[in-house]
């Protein structure tokens, strides 16, 4: 089976207190810490273990630049045969739709059985998966944590819905799933692994490569723009407890027998 | 202005919550607005949704067939997709099923989506102003969408609060014939129902519950020491899930379980609201997170800012000397 993953690179929220810049038209991106979205390597992992079992090949892809080769490259050390860097001035200020439309033309230039993503982005809205099938008219799913091949034809899948409840679905192939985090136990990846890829070639491909119609991507393009980023106003939010440990301690156990959280 | 219409979700003849937040959320769009209901489905329950929405919807879009007997995210992009003007603005709950249909529908209608909106700040010309949130939601954006051509919004359950107003005497209308035949690649099998825990943290009055903070499946302990001399239960939120330090029922979230507990300690818990969601009967939330940012503080009623590795394990000292 031939497998697409689409992943990003993105500021770590485990890692980062994210804060406003001053411009208050991003956030800081000084001294962040970024990693491969969390979803996505779950994503990279799942296509590892079908092909381990099912045979064939897994690629990763990511639109960004140069920055992003960092991500590919982790996880070709966890086992993906390829990365593939997409990037174009042209796609800068792209909205979901025109992520999905640049993928769109590199899903038609390959042949790919299945196409993952990541359930959501950590500063995205769980959307280029589902365009990206609806562009391509394949079947999609998203909120998926299992994955069953059924033939060379299907898959037995099953989607996260409420309640830790799972909805079972059989797919036809290709198609595209978002994958839910949790579906598996990716695979550690050591300073070591990475080291043994450093050397390998990504290919780079960009708008005219793709045929994507600079007019269809980009920020010309865009329909969903953010005009600002602020921290809204905190409600009535916590009273603090702003002693030393040992007085936060001692009041903590004050308000917990009041409030019967002790017995 | 373009219509608008609220995809209404429903299970067993009911519709669910979102139905009367999705009113809410049309008026902030134009206080003036009156949006048209839509429900896909079969038979009796269909029947009873759509005659339920006449209360509050002034016209209500029923599609009754088979195929859409379960809500099968495929087939009913493709019925909206054929059967609602491709210039509306169409208004979908951003869950489980919203996720499946909202930007794919966007892209079947040509218009623009936007997904998992809090807050409406209304229309400027073409374009819809709207609020989302990024990391976690430690920081919002204020966001405008380009609405000409009509738009797919996806709206966070919860975010808008359903207004009382006065019986719409609503009627409703068969679009059925409009949608055609529906088939997909992707076929609903069965649900499969939650396996039931060791412990029902539903039923807890006191809840010791970890986050991604608690840094490592050894550490479980820490909590699990807390929560014995508490004569507590530990739960978690879902990081906690995901790398197999806790079984699934032990999650709370919107993905796990509604507990609705006294007293909840959220410890080194970010707060999203798909774990919030879990959370209900207004207990008394003491949170703990070295990270002063964190989202939970704006929910807890007390909080400090400490590293529960370390506080965790004094604060059950204390408690034992008691």
């Amino acid at each position: 089976m031939e497998i697409l993953v689409c992943v990003r690179r993105v500021p770590d929220t485990a890692e980062n207190e994210i804060e406003l810049n001053r411009a208050g038209n991003d956030i800081e991106r000084d001294d962040l810490v970024y990693s491969i979205n969390e979803a996505d390597n779950y994503a990279v992992e799942e296509a590892l273990q079908i092909v381990a079992k099912a045979g064939g090949n897994v690629t990763v892809v990511t639109v960004g630049g140069d920055d992003d080769e960092e991500v590919l490259r982790r996880e070709m050390a966890m086992g993906a045969n390829q990365g593939v860097l997409i990037k174009d001035e042209a796609f800068n200020g792209s909205d979901g739709k025109g992520i999905a439309t640049i993928l769109k033309a590199f899903v038609q230039k390959g042949k790919y059985d299945l196409v993952l993503t990541g359930v959501q982005a950590e500063d995205g809205g769980a959307q280029v998966g589902g365009m990206l099938a609806s562009l391509l008219d394949y079947p999609f799913a998203s909120l998926v944590n299992s994955i069953e091949v059924l033939d060379g034809k299907k898959l037995k899948i099953s989607r996260e819905i409420a309640g830790g409840n799972k909805e079972m679905n059989e797919i036809d192939l290709p198609c595209v799933l978002s994958i839910q985090t949790g579906i598996n136990e990716p695979r550690y990846v050591g300073m070591r692994g990475i080291r043994q890829v450093a050397s390998l070639d990504i290919p780079t491909f960009g708008a005219s490569d793709l045929g994507v119609a600079a007019s269809s991507v980009g920020d010309a393009a865009a329909k969903v723009k953010r005009s600002d980023y602020f921290v809204p106003a905190m409600g009535k939010g916590a009273e603090m407890l702003q002693g030393s440990r040992e007085e936060n301690i001692e009041n903590l156990i004050g308000l917990l027998k009041a409030k019967g959280g002790l017995k | 202005m373009a219509r608008i219409f609220a995809y209404i979700e429903h299970k067993g003849g009911v519709a669910d919550d979102s139905a009367a937040e999705l009113v809410a959320a049309a008026k902030k769009i134009d206080p003036a607005a009156s949006p048209t209901a839509v429900v896909t489905g079969w038979g009796a329950d269909l029947d009873a949704v759509c005659k339920s929405l006449t209360a509050s919807y002034a016209e209500v879009w029923k599609i009754a067939n088979e195929a859409l007997a379960y809500p099968n995210g495929e087939l009913v992009r493709k019925a909206l997709a054929k059967v609602l003007p491709h210039d509306s603005l169409v208004l979908v709950p951003h869950d489980h099923f919203g996720v499946d249909l909202g930007p794919g529908l966007s892209i079947k209608m040509d218009s623009t989506f936007v997904s998992d909106v809090v807050a409406i700040d209304g229309l400027d010309g073409a374009f819809l102003k709207v609020v989302r949130q990024e990391y976690g939601g430690q920081v919002s954006t204020h966001v405008r969408c380009d609405v000409s051509s009509g738009a797919v919004v996806n709206l966070r359950p919860g975010a808008f609060k359903p207004l009382e107003s006065p019986p719409a005497n609503g009627k409703v209308v068969d679009k059925s014939s409009e949608a055609g035949a529906l088939t997909s690649g992707r076929r609903y099998l069965t649900t499969v129902v939650a396996e039931a825990g060791d412990v029902d943290i539903s039923k807890q009055p006191v809840l010791v519950s970890i986050g991604r903070g608690i840094g490592e499946k050894d550490n479980v302990a820490i909590a699990q020491e807390l929560a014995d001399a508490m004569g507590a239960v530990v739960s978690c939120s879902r990081p906690v899930v995901d790398a197999k330090w806790l079984e699934k029922s032990r999650q709370v979230g919107s993905s796990g379980q509604t507990v609705k507990p006294k007293v909840y300690m959220a410890c080194g818990i970010s707060g999203s609201f798909q774990h919030l969601a879990g959370l209900k009967g207004n207990p008394f939330i003491v949170a703990i997170n070295k990270n002063p940012k964190a989202p939970i503080f704006q929910v807890a009623d007390v909080g400090i800012v400490d590293d529960i590795l370390e506080f965790l394990p004094e604060l059950t000292t204390k408690i034992r000397e008691l």
